[in-house]
């Protein structure tokens, strides 16, 4: 069956997921146009890496569709899941390099594994890659004697190394100095132009997030609860994207974990009367 | 890790591992111990054998000259057939007596041969014409239980 | 009102309904490690690799504790069987001692605390670090790739230890007995090879120590595959390898014995 060819590259369609009997998403909807890159930005615990596992066929909705170029994940077999993963790069939180093997094997691991490709040409294919973030000359170190803001670079270079359609990083910002942040921004943004892919960034790092990408999902509790360009989500009057975005303490995520009253925490009750 | 010293070492403890199989097999079993070309073989007939075993050491004099190749029951005679396989160097005379004995009290029993004086010697395929069983505990017992009783009750 | 009786009796069942299905979800995993073997043979540099840190990297303390396990055998056997006059017997002794029981099962312990603890480590690190599922998603499966390996190698290495530890055994036993407390060479080797069987004794060894390594090796993946993707979880996992291997070794040896040696 010809898989439609869609102006989506990825379709999430009234997607529910539960984690034994917790609901994590309770019905959520996304769209994901070819050649651009969009965030899915929310609280720790929202469901946002949820969604990418889902869409990258790691979980299966227990309700409603994750569709790729067409295809419904969900109902792939192992192999068929597999050729589809090819197309796809991922990116790890803290990179996920192998630490057994360097920078240069690293990335050279798919081409080797999935490609029946001379060494000679592998060699060229991971220095470019490399090139393009800027590491080539780093290509002997090991994972180990490399910075946070380098692993993660390397571990870029290496979801891209067989061109993949779609790229998805997992919270790509966390941790990182100022500088490496501005780097990894532009790489995500020039790696997908350059690539005509499209990417999903999951992150809670809005202001890095905001400069880089076309359109934004904002998620909370499970669902979808604004959604819009850069410049729509700054101007939003929707008050939790307000809190997040402008970073305010009190709002509808409230600043005092629940619990007792103060003065009935103080036993100040009495003394009132 | 450069992939031919990984090799290497492997190589190394697969061939150590089945060098030492190999001498658990031969040195250690009774696998390969005796050179057969080097033997010929005498029979043996006894009572009874007791506790002996195949390769089961015979000696003369208290050395080693040979091992005890197979153990069959005579249906006619109604003997133990010892098939003894021994040295070729050592040439022992007609009237060797094969006997049964224990190593140490409770030791595991090999086949002992007292050389006569006969100027002939065994040739390949003999068979002794003297031998002694094994002694068994329990019937030696018996006697001596059924001697005392045979005396009598104390006077 | 819950009673301290009920509430304990609920955990217990709680824990033995965990058990059963942590055990199924084992068997699970162990078939699928088996089915998908074949990448360990079709690219056996893989397997190759993983015998080198798992067999040749114990080989320093399976030659070591064997040439004492022989010596210690040496001194105890020929201080008691010489109240016998038997003291000939000491080769006899040391030999079948290390070949039946003692050469397949303390390689075996010190394999699962070498070796089986050691890929517990990396595979739970792995694991917490992420690395398992970056296989997973650049459509390479883990088990076949980094699972299959391992227990192959394993399998394929604990006889050969166990064999060296009994051949090193053996001439612990022999320095001892033989050039330290007089008894007669000859003696020694030959009631030595007058008893030692090559198929009752030294193949039932092979055997056990085969059964051992994939016991051992099983356990070790399996608990390393499991583990929480915490700090604590993999060293939990770790310890509870050696536990569990050592357990299951002493369990397997008894079984197979009671096949093995009825009536010897």
């Amino acid at each position: 069956m010809e898989a439609a060819i869609t102006q989506n590259l990825v379709e999430v369609e009234d997607v529910e997921f539960r984690y034994d009997l917790r609901p994590v998403l309770k019905g959520i909807h996304m769209r994901f146009p070819r050649g651009k890159v969009l965030a899915i930005m929310g609280l720790s615990g929202c469901g946002k890496t949820t969604t990418l596992r889902l869409i990258a066929g790691q979980l299966k909705p227990t309700r409603g569709s994750v569709r790729i170029a067409g295809r419904p994940v969900h109902t792939l077999d192992q192999s068929e899941l597999y050729t589809l993963r090819r197309r796809m790069g991922m990116l790890f939180q803290f990179g996920a390099l192998f630490t057994d093997m360097s920078v240069y094997d690293n990335v050279a691991f798919q081409l080797r594994e999935h490609t029946a490709l001379p060494e000679a040409i592998v060699r060229d294919l991971v220095l470019m890659k490399l090139n393009a973030v800027g590491l080539r000359g780093a290509h002997r170190l090991m994972p180990s004697e490399l910075s946070g803001g380098m692993a993660r670079r390397v571990a870029l270079a290496r979801a891209i190394a067989l061109d993949p359609m779609l790229i998805m990083y997992d919270e790509p910002f966390a941790g990182l100095d100022p500088i490496s942040l501005g780097v990894i921004g532009n790489l995500i943004r020039r790696l997908n132009d350059a690539l005509g892919a499209t990417s999903i960034v999951v992150t809670h790092d809005v202001q890095e997030s905001l400069k880089i990408v076309d359109y934004v999902y904002f998620m909370s509790e499970g669902v979808v609860v604004a959604q819009g360009t850069p410049d729509e989500i700054r101007a939003s009057g929707e008050d939790y994207v307000r809190q997040f975005v402008h970073g305010q303490m009190d709002g509808p995520v409230p600043f005092h974990f629940a619990g007792r009253s103060y003065p009935s925490d103080l036993r100040l009750e009495r003394a009132l009367g | 890790m450069d992939r031919r010293v990984i090799d290497l070492w492997v190589g190394i403890f697969v061939v150590a591992g089945i060098a030492a199989f190999f001498v658990l097999a031969l040195q250690v079993s009774n696998a390969g111990s005796f050179n057969t070309a080097d033997s010929y073989r005498l029979i043996a007939e006894f009572n009874n054998i007791g506790g002996l075993r195949v390769q089961a050491p015979i000696k003369s004099a208290g050395v080693v000259v040979g091992r005890v190749d197979s153990i069959e029951f005579d249906n006619d005679k109604f003997v133990a057939r010892v098939v003894m396989r021994l040295d070729k160097r050592i040439k022992l005379p007609k009237d060797t007596i094969a006997s049964i004995l224990t190593s140490g009290l409770l030791g595991e029993q090999y086949i002992g041969l007292d050389g006569g004086g006969d100027p002939v010697n065994l040739a390949d395929g003999e068979r002794l014409k003297q031998t002694q069983s094994a002694v068994v505990l329990e019937k030696l017992i018996g006697q001596f239980l059924y001697g005392k009783a045979a005396e009598g009750p104390a006077k | 009102m819950d009673s301290v009786l009920l509430r304990a009796l609920r955990h217990i069942g709680h824990r033995v309904i965990d058990g059963v299905w942590r055990l199924g979800y084992a068997s699970r995993f162990f078939a699928l490690v088996l089915l998908r073997s074949g990448p360990s043979f079709r690219r056996f540099p893989l397997t190759i690799r993983e015998i080198y840190y798992a067999g040749v990297l114990s080989l320093i303390i399976i030659l070591v504790s064997g040439l004492f396990v022989g010596m210690v055998l040496g001194l105890q056997g020929y201080d008691t069987l010489q109240r016998f006059g038997s003291e000939e017997a000491v080769g006899t002794l040391v030999a079948l001692s290390l070949v039946r029981e003692l050469g397949p099962v303390v390689a075996a312990l010190l394999f699962a605390s070498r070796a089986g603890s050691a890929m517990t480590a990396e595979i739970g690190l792995m694991k917490a670090t992420e690395q398992i599922t970056a296989l997973d998603m650049m459509a390479i499966d883990p088990i076949a790739r980094i699972v299959g390996p391992r227990f192959w190698a394993g399998v394929i290495s604990m006889p050969l230890l166990a064999a060296l530890f009994s051949a090193m055994g053996i001439f612990g036993g022999y320095l001892i007995a033989v050039v330290l407390l007089g008894v007669d060479a000859g003696a020694f080797w030959s009631q030595m090879q007058a008893s030692v069987d090559l198929q009752e004794d030294v193949m039932n060894g092979v055997i056990k120590s085969i059964v051992f390594g994939v016991a051992v090796t099983a356990i070790a993946l399996f608990e390393g595959y499991d583990a929480p993707p915490t700090a604590e979880g993999v060293s939990g996992a770790t310890t509870r390898t050696v536990v569990t291997s050592s357990l299951a070794v002493l369990a397997l040896d008894f079984v197979l014995t009671a096949f093995m040696f009825r009536g010897t």
